[in-house]
């Protein structure tokens, strides 16, 4: 072990040696190592000085810069706000028609819009427009209201409320169960004259018309279509149940429910617009 | 092999150091130099074949300086246009979709490394390296201005005066001169050549662009002017990973120590006849002509990058000395111990890297010769997978994205083929694909209920364009999806 006389004098060691000639030299560190060592410490005070750096009590270093997590995140926001404007202020400057005209602005105000659709729109009408029970599908060509891009954006803007009388007090059980039949199978192509003539002599042609393709301006279901507003399995028991109990019939407590709340209030106008462009796009726009 | 030789070697000058203790080990580690740049190796510059060679190989990287100004059609000739994401190979346009042909590439010049290297050993290294040549070109303009090694060792140590500021001043303005030209060169592979010029001149250059001119003048002006063998020797892995490339078989520049050992000077007055020791004079000249300083009398080692230039030293010390040259020239192990070499076609590597660089080889030429004009994607809608319609039909919504790789914008019509009676909406218009994008569309297929057998029914679009009075079409299969029938 050590030893006070050096046996390797003039060499620069610690003066411990071990097993005769094993001994610890005191070389200085290598230059490369101490520029690196004294960099990263003036890296550290330079940063400290620049950028938050040390917690205190109820408050912390700020730094020079002013720097900030939430400063940098708002920048970026602002930054893709800018990349955004150009094609916002085309967005709000066209109609909804103008904008489907463009094919560009059409894919962008698309893509925007999804995100907008998600947060809004798919709760009930699904993530893709596929519709809930109960709650319509957005992807076909049967639109209550008009399946027009003009049509689209007012539902969106002032809601929609659908409404039917239960006819659950006007009619036998009879009844109900014939026009459910006739209907049903008036969808289908099939012909049955005794609930035609029960169909014209209860006046439901009032609001389905004549020819049972309903009226957009009222709201009024398409009875000769594939398509059912309320759709269940079994098609004849949904639709007496609609008849019997009508659609937002307050003097029924069994009614069924159909009501599109307005957007006017909860989302700006350019939302309104890009909603329904997204909305008309999903497959069924007229 | 590299031990083989040096224990041979050893053995030959040293077989009589007993090693018994530690202390003798260390006595021997002594006599092993290695290299780590404490002394500048100035090597010295002498004609000869492979030096005339060397200036040839040297030469093919003028195609890295001048490639770039070379144009085709309205644009550069070979552009790596990375921030367009394509590749423009004189005609060919190689897009990201088409970069699983980069890979075989790689693989292609892995195995002419390893090819060349187990016939012909370090060939990439001693006459291909950018290291070497640059390292070459920049020590050949330090021998004009400063002259012989000597010379350049005593204008190293005198003290600094009017003419050492001269000579220096010139070499390092002349070295980054080069650097610049390296730089400016590498960066046109990637921007228009021209343009690069003109924004240069302007002050205009790119942010990108000028960093990696930058970083590319620095590389060159330390690696060629002041690293230059250690980085052969400490930074590059080829050095060592080459080592394992080489066999018995491999012809390299190697000593014929059976010839030249025992080396000893030539004594005046004695005749050929009475000579006692080997071919081998002792001259060092090898050794003084090595651009990485190592002796190549001590065997095939990390540090000889085969350049063969003490090949040139030898024989025309052999040849004033009047015995056979060759007694440094490329030869393999097999031959020099036993006097048997393997032909080439015998070597099973050499049959297998030739098997592979022909695959991938084919891979590539296959890859280009099919490089499509337009290319379809369709991405059937997951979210629903199908609509009823008013009518009963049933509808699929599908993206279709076409990728244009042609030089110009193209109007492509889309046709779908599948089961009888089907619609196809939102086609009306021609998709107008921007060259080098792609470019997506929406459209719908409706097909009447009746005619669909099962949940699933195959499907095919089909986009075509009309270029330049030629037809491309892409084809594309997928499925239309309905209800359980």
């Amino acid at each position: 072990m050590a030893d006070d006389k050096n046996p390797f004098p003039g060499e620069n060691n610690t003066g411990h040696v071990w097993d005769d000639n094993i001994r610890e030299l005191n070389n200085p560190i290598p230059r490369w190592w101490m520029i690196g060592f004294w960099a990263s410490i003036i890296w550290w005070v330079a940063y400290g000085l620049l950028y938050p750096m040390i917690p205190l009590a109820n408050d912390w270093t700020k730094g020079m810069l002013g720097w900030t997590m939430t400063g940098e995140y708002q920048e970026a926001v602002e930054e893709i706000t800018a990349v955004r404007a150009q094609f916002e202020d085309q967005i709000s400057a066209l109609s909804a028609k103008e904008i489907l005209a463009d094919e560009g602005l059409t894919s962008y105000t698309i893509a925007s819009a999804r995100v907008l659709f998600g947060d809004n729109c798919a709760a009930c009408h699904g993530s893709a427009g596929q519709g809930n029970p109960g709650f319509p599908v957005l992807a076909d060509d049967d639109w209550l209201y008009g399946g027009s891009i003009e049509a689209i954006e007012q539902t969106l803007i002032n809601g929609r409320r659908g409404m039917m009388i239960a006819h659950g007090k006007m009619l036998s059980d009879q009844e109900i169960s014939t026009l459910a039949n006739f209907v049903v199978g008036w969808s289908q192509g099939q012909e049955d004259p005794a609930g035609a003539q029960l169909y014209k002599d209860k006046g439901c042609f009032g609001c389905h018309g004549q020819d049972g393709k309903g009226l957009q301006m009222l709201g009024s279901a398409n009875l000769t279509d594939a398509i059912w507003r309320f759709n269940e399995a079994d098609k004849v028991a949904g639709a007496a149940y609609t008849i019997r109990h009508g659609v937002n019939d307050p003097s029924d407590p069994q009614t069924r429910e159909a009501v599109m709340p307005a957007f006017k209030d909860r989302l700006s106008e350019n939302d309104i617009k890009k909603l329904a462009v997204y909305v008309y796009s999903l497959g069924g726009g007229q | 092999m590299q031990l083989m030789i040096k224990e041979r070697v050893l053995n030959a000058s040293e077989k009589q150091i007993p090693t018994t203790t530690v202390d003798d080990l260390y006595a021997e580690a002594g006599h092993w130099h290695v290299n780590t740049g404490e002394e500048k190796i100035h090597a010295k510059r002498m004609g000869g074949r492979w030096r005339t060679l060397k200036w040839w190989s040297n030469a093919f990287w003028l195609v890295f300086f001048l490639g770039p100004y070379l144009r085709w059609d309205d644009r550069q000739a070979v552009l790596f246009d990375i921030p367009n994401r394509q590749f423009h190979i004189f005609g060919a346009t190689v897009l990201p979709q088409d970069f699983w042909m980069l890979s075989l590439l790689l693989l292609f010049f892995a195995i002419l490394l390893a090819v060349a290297t187990a016939v012909a050993g370090r060939v990439w290294c001693g006459f291909f390296c950018f290291q070497t040549v640059w390292t070459d070109v920049y020590t050949w303009i330090e021998d004009k201005l400063e002259g012989a090694p000597q010379k350049r060792r005593k204008l190293d140590e005198a003290p600094m005066d009017a003419r050492k500021l001269r000579i220096k001043v010139t070499k390092h303005a002349l070295w980054l001169v080069i650097a610049f030209f390296t730089g400016i060169s590498f960066v046109a592979w990637f921007n228009d050549a021209y343009q690069l010029w003109a924004d240069l001149f302007a002050f205009e250059i790119g942010t990108v662009a000028l960093v990696f001119m930058l970083m590319f003048i620095a590389g060159t002006y330390v690696l060629a002017g002041f690293m230059r063998e250690q980085a052969c020797f400490w930074l590059c892995p080829y050095a060592r990973i080459q080592g394992v490339m080489i066999d018995r078989t491999t012809v390299l520049p190697t000593y014929d120590f059976q010839r030249g050992e025992p080396r000893g000077r030539v004594k005046k007055g004695q005749s050929e006849e009475d000579r006692t020791t080997g071919d081998c004079i002792d001259c060092n000249q090898c050794v003084a002509v090595c651009p990485t300083g190592v002796d190549i009398r001590n065997g095939q080692q990390e540090g000889c990058i085969t350049c063969a230039l003490c090949i040139d030293a030898c024989d025309a010390v052999m040849e004033k000395v009047g015995r056979p040259k060759g007694l440094i020239r490329y030869e393999s192990l097999d031959v020099l111990e036993g006097g048997v070499s393997t032909p080439m076609l015998k070597r099973p590597r050499v049959w297998i890297y030739a098997a592979i660089l022909t695959a991938a080889l084919s891979g590539i030429i296959y890859g280009l010769s099919s490089l499509d004009a337009i290319d379809l994607k369709v991405i059937h809608a997951r979210q629903p997978l199908f609509v009823q319609q008013s009518d009963g039909s049933i509808q699929n919504k599908y993206t279709l994205k076409v990728l244009n790789k042609m030089s110009a914008d193209a109007d492509v019509d889309i046709t779908v083929s599948g089961p009888q009676g089907l619609v196809l909406v939102g086609a009306d218009e021609p998709i107008s694909a921007r060259h080098g994008q792609v470019s997506s569309r929406t459209v719908f297929v409706r097909v009447p209920p009746e005619q669909l057998v099962s949940e699933s029914t195959p499907l095919s679009f089909s986009v075509t364009t009309v270029y330049k009075g030629e037809r491309f079409t892409s084809q594309r299969d997928s499925v239309f999806i309905g209800p359980k029938p």
